[in-house]
C-alpha cells in the first residue's frame, strides 16, 4: 500500500501534447477512478504510472519515491489489462504464479499465495485449466489473481470490465469493490463508464483532453460539478442543459429565464454573471417534477415516455423549441402530447457560463 | 429443383476434385518417376521414359542401382554432412533471427526502422552475386582451432554454416508474426518484472510455434539444396554435402541414370521426414500467415 503523487505530469508524442499537466494525490488505500471519454488520456496516464509510457515532464512519486525513470518492475505496481493479457500457453496456476516465478519465489510460497488468491477470487476449481477453457469473467479473475499474489503497493486497472457483457460486468464490479475492501490497497482504475466510476471510487478524477476537469468524491462531483463537462458526464440519464438569459444579477443571486422558463432566482456562488449574459442552466432529470395541470416554472409538451421499470424517462419538448428529459417514478403515467409544467428545486440546479459550451465543442 | 441443386453441387464437387487431382498429379509424377526409375536398369529406364511405363513399377526391377550408387559415392557421408550442416544452421538461424526480430518488434531503440529497411532491402540481392567476395573473405578469415590460430575457413563445416545463419527472410517472418502477438502480453510481463530474455524465452517463443515451423522448413530446404557455395568452398570429400555429391554420377561420359535416380531417392528421405514432422504446424502457419 502506498501513496501516489503526480505533479504537473505531462506527456508529448513529438509536438503533440496528450497529457497537459496533471496534479493528482492518491492516498494510502484509496480507490481512485480516472474517468473520461475516449481519447481523454486516462489510459495513457495509467500507463505512465505503470512505467509503460515515458513521462515527458513533471514528477511521479510512489510511496514518497520519485519513480519517473524506474522500470515498471521496480515501481511496486501490478496491472490488470482490458484484454486480460493472460498467457495462453500456461495454466491458470502458472499464470497467477508468473510474477512469483520470475521473482524466484520458493515453491511453497508460490503454492500458498496462489491458493490464497484463488480463494479470494473463488477460482480454486480453475487452477489447472488453460485460458482457452475459461470464460471472459474467469479470465479477468486470473488477471486479477496474477496482480494480487505479488502484494503490490498499487493496483492499476485499465478498463478491466469493458470486454465483459453487462450482467457479468456488474458482478465483477462488485467483486472488485469487495476486493478493495478486503485488501485495503491503493487502486487506480481507468474507465469510460461513469457508473463504474460512481460505484467504485473513493475519489473520481474526471479527465478531458489530457487535463483534469475535477477531482472529488463521487457525490461531490454529482452534486457540485465544477463545470459543464463534469455535470454532463456523471449521472444517468445525463443532466439537462437549458440555454437561459441572465435577467438580473446581484452578487451570488442571479435571476434567469427563457421562453420556456419563468424567471427563476438561483444562487451562483463566486460567479461573475451580469444582466444580459447568456448562461447554461443544468438540472438533473431526477429533480424535475412534471405535473399535468401546466403549473410550474418550465413549460412544454410530453413527446415520448420510456418505461425502464425502476423509473420512467420522459422526453419533453419545451416551449422554446429545446427538449429535456425528466426521470419520474415508475408508477406515474404521462400521456404523449399532453401539455405539462415542470417544477424543480432551484438549489439543486447549476448555472454555468455560456462560454463553456464552446469549450465543450473542442 | 432440389435435384438440380444437388446435381450442381455434385458437379462442383467433381470439378474441384478433378482440379485438385490434376495439381497433385503434376506434383507427384516427377517423384513417382524418380522412385520407379531407381529400380530399373538404365537402358530400360530410357526406353520407358517415352511412355507411361516411366511411372509404373514394370519390367526388370531390382535394388541394383542402390548397391551401385553406394559403391560409386560415399552417400552416407554426404547425407550425414548435409543433415549436420542443415540442422545446425536451422537451429542457429531460428535462434538468431527470432532474437533479432524480437529486438525489432518489442524493444525501442533509435534507428531500428532504418536498419530494418536496409535488412529487407538485402532480400533482393541473390546469394550468387556475393559468392565471389564471400569466398575471398572466407579464405582469409581467422579461426582458433585445435591447432591454435589459423587463417582461412575453406574446407570446413563452419564455412557452410555461418554465412547462412542470419537471413532477412527469416527475420522478416518472425517480425510479422511477433507484431501480431498481443502487445499487452509483453506489457504484462514487464509489469510482472520479467527481463527481456525471460519474455523471449517464456512467453514469445512458446507462442511462436507456427512461425518457427515455417522458418525452419524454408531454411531447411534452402540449406539442403545448397550446391554452388559448397562446390566453391569445399574440396574435401569428407565434408561434402549431398547436392555436390550428385557430381559423382553426372560427371560421367555415360550418365548412369538408374543410379542417379537411386541417389536422388535416398537424399529425398531426410527432406520428407523433416517435412512430415512439421507438416501439421506448417500447414496451419501457411494458412495463418499467408506465407508460401
Amino acid at each position: 500500500m502506498a501513496t501516489v503523487r503526480l505533479r504537473d505530469v505531462r506527456k508529448s508524442y513529438g509536438s503533440v501534447e496528450v497529457i497537459k499537466g496533471v496534479d493528482i494525490d492518491i492516498e494510502d488505500g484509496e480507490f481512485v477512478v480516472f474517468v473520461g471519454p475516449s481519447g481523454c488520456g486516462k489510459s495513457t496516464l495509467l500507463r505512465m504510472i505503470a512505467g509503460l509510457e515515458d513521462i515527458s515532464d513533471g514528477t511521479l512519486e510512489i510511496d514518497g519515491q520519485v519513480v519517473n525513470d524506474l522500470e515498471p518492475k521496480q515501481r511496486g505496481i501490478a496491472m490488470v489489462f482490458q484484454t486480460y493479457a493472460i498467457f495462453p500457453h500456461m495454466t491458470v496456476r502458472e499464470n497467477v504464479a508468473f510474477g512469483l516465478t520470475i521473482a524466484g519465489a520458493s515453491k511453497e510460497e508460490k503454492e500458498r499465495k496462489v491458493a490464497e488468491a484463488a480463494r479470494v477470487l473463488q477460482m480454486e476449481h480453475l487452477l489447472d485449466r488453460r485460458p482457452s477453457q475459461l470464460s471472459g469473467g474467469q479470465r479477468q479473475r486470473v488477471a486479477i489473481g496474477r496482480a494480487i499474489v505479488r502484494d503490490p503497493k498499487v493496483f492499476l486497472f485499465d478498463e478491466p470490465l469493458s470486454n465483459l457483457d453487462a450482467a457479468l460486468r456488474m458482478n465483477m464490479r462488485m467483486e472488485i469493490g469487495k476486493l478493495h475492501q478486503d485488501l485495503k490497497a491503493s487502486m487506480i482504475y481507468v474507465t469510460h463508464d461513469q457508473v463504474e466510476a460512481m460505484t467504485l471510487a473513493d475519489k473520481i478524477v474526471v479527465l478531458k483532453g489530457g487535463k483534469v476537469m475535477q477531482v472529488g468524491t463521487p457525490m461531490e462531483l454529482y452534486h457540485n460539478p465544477a463545470n459543464l463537462f463534469v455535470a454532463g458526464f456523471l449521472g444517468a440519464p445525463s443532466m439537462n442543459f437549458l440555454q437561459v438569459d441572465v435577467k438580473e444579477a446581484a452578487g451570488d443571486r442571479v435571476v434567469v429565464g427563457n421562453g420556456a422558463l419563468d424567471p427563476l432566482q438561483i444562487s451562483a456562488e463566486g460567479s461573475s454573471f451580469r444582466a444580459g449574459d447568456r448562461a447554461i442552466l443544468g438540472v438533473r432529470p431526477q429533480y424535475l417534477d412534471p405535473s399535468e395541470d401546466a403549473a410550474g416554472m418550465l413549460h412544454g409538451q410530453v413527446e415520448l415516455t420510456e418505461r425502464l421499470g425502476s423509473e420512467t424517462v420522459v422526453d419533453i419538448g419545451l416551449r422554446d423549441g429545446s427538449s429535456i428529459i425528466a426521470a419520474i417514478s415508475e408508477d406515474r403515467v404521462l400521456k404523449a402530447g399532453s401539455n405539462i409544467g415542470l417544477t424543480f428545486d432551484a438549489t439543486k440546479a447549476h448555472l454555468f457560463p455560456h462560454e463553456e459550451i464552446r469549450e465543450e465543442a473542442h | 429443383m432440389a435435384t438440380v441443386t444437388s446435381d450442381n453441387r455434385g458437379l462442383r464437387l467433381w470439378t474441384r476434385y478433378a482440379v485438385l487431382i490434376l495439381v497433385a498429379v503434376i506434383f507427384v509424377f516427377p517423384l513417382l518417376f524418380m522412385v520407379m526409375s531407381s529400380f530399373k536398369p538404365s537402358t530400360q529406364l530410357l526406353l520407358d521414359s517415352k511412355s507411361l511405363r516411366a511411372f509404373l513399377p514394370v519390367g526388370d526391377l531390382s535394388l541394383q542401382n542402390y548397391t551401385d550408387a553406394f559403391i560409386r559415392a560415399p552417400i552416407g557421408v554426404f547425407v550425414f554432412n548435409s543433415v549436420l550442416v542443415t540442422g545446425v544452421t536451422v537451429v542457429l538461424c531460428l535462434f538468431v533471427c527470432s532474437l533479432a526480430a524480437f529486438a525489432f518488434v518489442f524493444i525501442d531503440w533509435s534507428g531500428k526502422a532504418v536498419i530494418f529497411s536496409v535488412l529487407l532491402a538485402t532480400l533482393i540481392i541473390p546469394y550468387e552475386t556475393i559468392f565471389i567476395p564471400l569466398l575471398l573473405m572466407a579464405s582469409q578469415l581467422p579461426w582458433i582451432g585445435a591447432d591454435g590460430f589459423e587463417l582461412g575457413w575453406l574446407n570446413t563445416y563452419r564455412v557452410q554454416i555461418v554465412p547462412f545463419i542470419a537471413d532477412a527472410l527469416s527475420i522478416f517472418l518472425f517480425v510479422q508474426f511477433f507484431k501480431d502477438l498481443p502487445k499487452e502480453l509483453i506489457e504484462a510481463c514487464r509489469v510482472e518484472g520479467a527481463s527481456w530474455w525471460t519474455i523471449y524465452r517464456k512467453v514469445v517463443m512458446p507462442l511462436s510455434g507456427p512461425v518457427i515451423a515455417t522458418a525452419a522448413i524454408l531454411k531447411f530446404l534452402f540449406m539442403y539444396n545448397q550446391f554452388l557455395w559448397p562446390l566453391m568452398v569445399v574440396q574435401e570429400e569428407s565434408i561434402r554435402p549431398v547436392m555436390v555429391g550428385l557430381g559423382y554420377f553426372t560427371d560421367q561420359l555415360n550418365v548412369p541414370w538408374g543410379e542417379v535416380m537411386a541417389y536422388l531417392t535416398i537424399i529425398t528421405v531426410p527432406v520428407l521426414a523433416f517435412y512430415l514432422a512439421l507438416q501439421r504446424v506448417f500447414i496451419a502457419s501457411v494458412a495463418s500467415t499467408g506465407v508460401k
